[in-house]
């Protein structure tokens, strides 16, 4: 809400279900909690259906979150789909300096999202093909772990050892290492683009 | 032990903690959770000397916690919404005969319409029915409470409802301090139940009472529900000495003190409407909220103290009576009877409506500034309603409401009638 302190940052994730779209909320919020944030992450509830879109939420600060309210102005939005892009008002309330990672191989103009760069600062949106990096590390193509090692090269706010400690206590064994592998490449993709704020 | 974790599973981990020898499960949500986490803590043998049991409704997980309370054991059983209703009866014969059950209640609205989605109408729906009702703000209280909820229940012999909000609590992932089980085993005693069947010293629970003494046997459930506005405040210290963090207890003032406006609710909005007082505070607003954690019962005198400097009260309620409105407000006036405290109602959120900082803003704006009527409905889409009230006014067949107001809302598709 209004009046927050600056340390707030929240995050909405927009996908299908089936995706991971509440994982990812999820597990943004155990990697917060590893660094010492406090963190809160809850679904859009009850219309978690397989292929119905789908929302989630995560907020960080540095101070207790008392607030229970949907994020309506997002720092940050991950796509999980793209095929999302122009059926649900994605973008609502996504700040102007706000971030946005698209899982898609082609860029926001190919999207026909060329209009949201010139709204906002266009190093701060970014379009990965972490459904490709998924298919060839996970083979499905769950992009879910590799948007999330995105998020913290994109974003800053997140180490990606803590995006991946949360991915393996969430998903034992091989696969929760095939995610991490996921999150590493995503993460290593992004930050060689945009330089800024990749905390390895 | 402090983690990042569900809500359902903070309370599924507590309430094994406290070591119930008797779990009922049904599943309905959003309390699913819970009781999915407790049987996967009794498969993996972590939870001994406990009987989960599948049963085939909630009146059947209700009947089986009332015969496991009465035979000696601490049982437990969650529900929500129309599982509560389904229970009804049994509910009033659980607190009727002084078994002291613990229930979690995911609050979630009752259909017709249909909504899975979180307010309080189930539980107010059962406010009569002899039960003590806490609420939870947050998954730390909702923990806690339950670890309360048994040693309250246990002490006065009367069944515990724990009602945390459906979705908005049970699905979120937060900091939770799960209450470890050595703490918990120094703080709950083993149960010795005031009274038991054994057959080796045959009693009747349940004996059927005529003109002749229902009302004196009604009227000791009251008068255990009034020692329970001394037992609350006195666990939920106990509580906090043993465990370190205040949980509970009948309310909590938030900046209360010189507060000319004073918002009362109950459960997880009370978050919101602190982020937004603060703000109100911030531009020199003299406002604060009381949080009631204890509905039933209703702290009167306690309530009272606290309101008395206030010149104007909000109720926020998750609920409506149709009919007249606010429930937790007609108990709040009897508590203000005699005070010159205006006291206004708000029904928000229901049916998992979102109520937002900017929303509950404009409200407590139009209260302070004197502009509320009594009965004020949160971001309620007037236009929806009275295009239904006219179609309906129209005569002839209008078609069912819920169908007609989805498809102005472009929900569902077709043509209005």
């Amino acid at each position: 809400m209004e009046g927050a302190a600056p340390s707030r940052f929240e995050v909405r994730v927009h996908g299908r279900g089936g995706q991971g779209v509440v994982t990812a909320a999820e597990l943004l919020s155990v990697a917060g909690f590893d660094e010492g944030l406090h963190a809160q992450a809850f679904p859009s509830f009850g219309s978690e259906r397989t292929g119905a879109p789908v929302v989630s939420f995560c907020r960080f600060d540095t101070r207790p979150i008392r607030s229970r309210e949907p994020v309506s102005r997002p720092d940050a939005l991950i796509v999980q789909d793209p095929t999302l892009l122009h059926q649900v008002d994605l973008f609502a309330g996504l700040a102007a300096d706000g971030y946005l990672l698209v899982n898609s191989g082609r860029d926001l103009t190919e999207l026909g999202l060329a209009d949201l760069l010139d709204r906002h600062r266009p190093e701060r949106l970014l379009t990965v093909p972490a459904g490709e990096i998924a298919r060839r590390l996970l083979g499905k193509p769950l992009p879910n772990a590799a948007l999330l090692g995105g998020f913290a090269a994109l974003t800053g706010r997140l180490r990606l050892d803590s995006v991946q400690a949360a991915i393996r206590e969430r998903f034992r064994g091989k696969p929760g290492e095939a995610n991490a592998a996921a999150a590493a490449e995503c993460f290593e993709l992004v930050a060689a683009r945009t330089g800024e704020g990749a905390r390895a | 032990m402090l983690k990042q974790t569900e809500g359902s599973a903070a309370v599924a981990e507590t309430v094994a903690a406290c070591r119930p020898e008797v779990v009922c499960a049904y599943p309905i949500s959003p309390q699913t959770h819970i009781v999915e986490g407790i049987s996967d803590l009794v498969r993996a043998g972590e939870l001994e000397r406990c009987e989960y049991v599948t049963v085939e409704s909630e009146f059947a997980a209700m009947s089986v916690c009332i015969g496991a309370s009465a035979a000696g054991a601490r049982a437990y059983t969650a529900t929500a919404s129309q599982g509560l209703l389904y229970m009804a009866e049994a509910l009033y014969n659980a607190s009727g005969l002084g078994l002291p059950i613990v229930m979690t209640v995911a609050n979630r609205a009752i259909g017709a319409p249909i909504n899975i989605w979180n307010d309080h109408s189930d539980t107010m729906s059962q406010r009569d029915c002899g039960w003590i009702q806490l609420y939870a703000e947050t998954n730390q209280e909702a923990a806690d409470l339950h670890v309360q909820a048994f040693r309250i229940a246990e002490r006065l012999s009367l069944p515990v409802l724990v009602c945390m909000d459906g979705f908005v609590l049970t699905h979120a992932h937060e900091r939770v301090d799960v209450p470890e089980r050595e703490a918990v085993d120094a703080f709950l005693p083993r149960f010795e139940p005031a009274q038991a069947l054994d057959p080796a010293e045959p009693v009747t629970i349940g004996a059927m009472v005529g003109p002749e003494a229902y009302a004196e046997v009604k009227y000791l459930a009251h008068a255990k529900q009034l020692q329970a506005l001394d037992a609350i405040p006195e666990v939920a210290a106990e509580f906090e000495s043993a465990f370190g963090r205040p949980s509970g207890g009948l309310l909590r003032g938030y900046r209360t003190e010189d507060a000319e406006t004073v918002v009362v609710a109950l459960g997880s909005v009370l978050g919101t409407i602190e982020d937004t007082v603060d703000a109100m505070r911030e531009d020199g607003v003299a406002i604060g909220a009381l949080a009631l954690k204890s509905f039933r019962p209703f702290p009167v005198e306690e309530v009272r103290a606290a309101l008395a400097g206030a010149k104007r009260v909000l109720v926020v309620e998750k609920a409506l009576a149709v009919g007249i409105g606010g429930i937790v407000s007609a108990d709040l006036r009897m508590a203000l009877a005699g005070l010159e405290v205006r006291c206004d109602t708000a029904i928000a959120g229901l049916g998992g409506r979102p109520i937002t900082g900017e929303a509950l803003r404009g409200l407590f704006e139009d209260a302070v500034a004197g502009r509320l009527r009594p009965l004020t409905f949160l971001d309620m889409d007037w236009e929806r309603v009275e295009a239904e009230l006219r179609r309906l006014g129209e005569g002839g067949r209008s078609g069912p409401h819920a169908e007609n107001i989805l498809r102005e809302a472009g929900i569902v598709a077709g043509r209005s009638h």
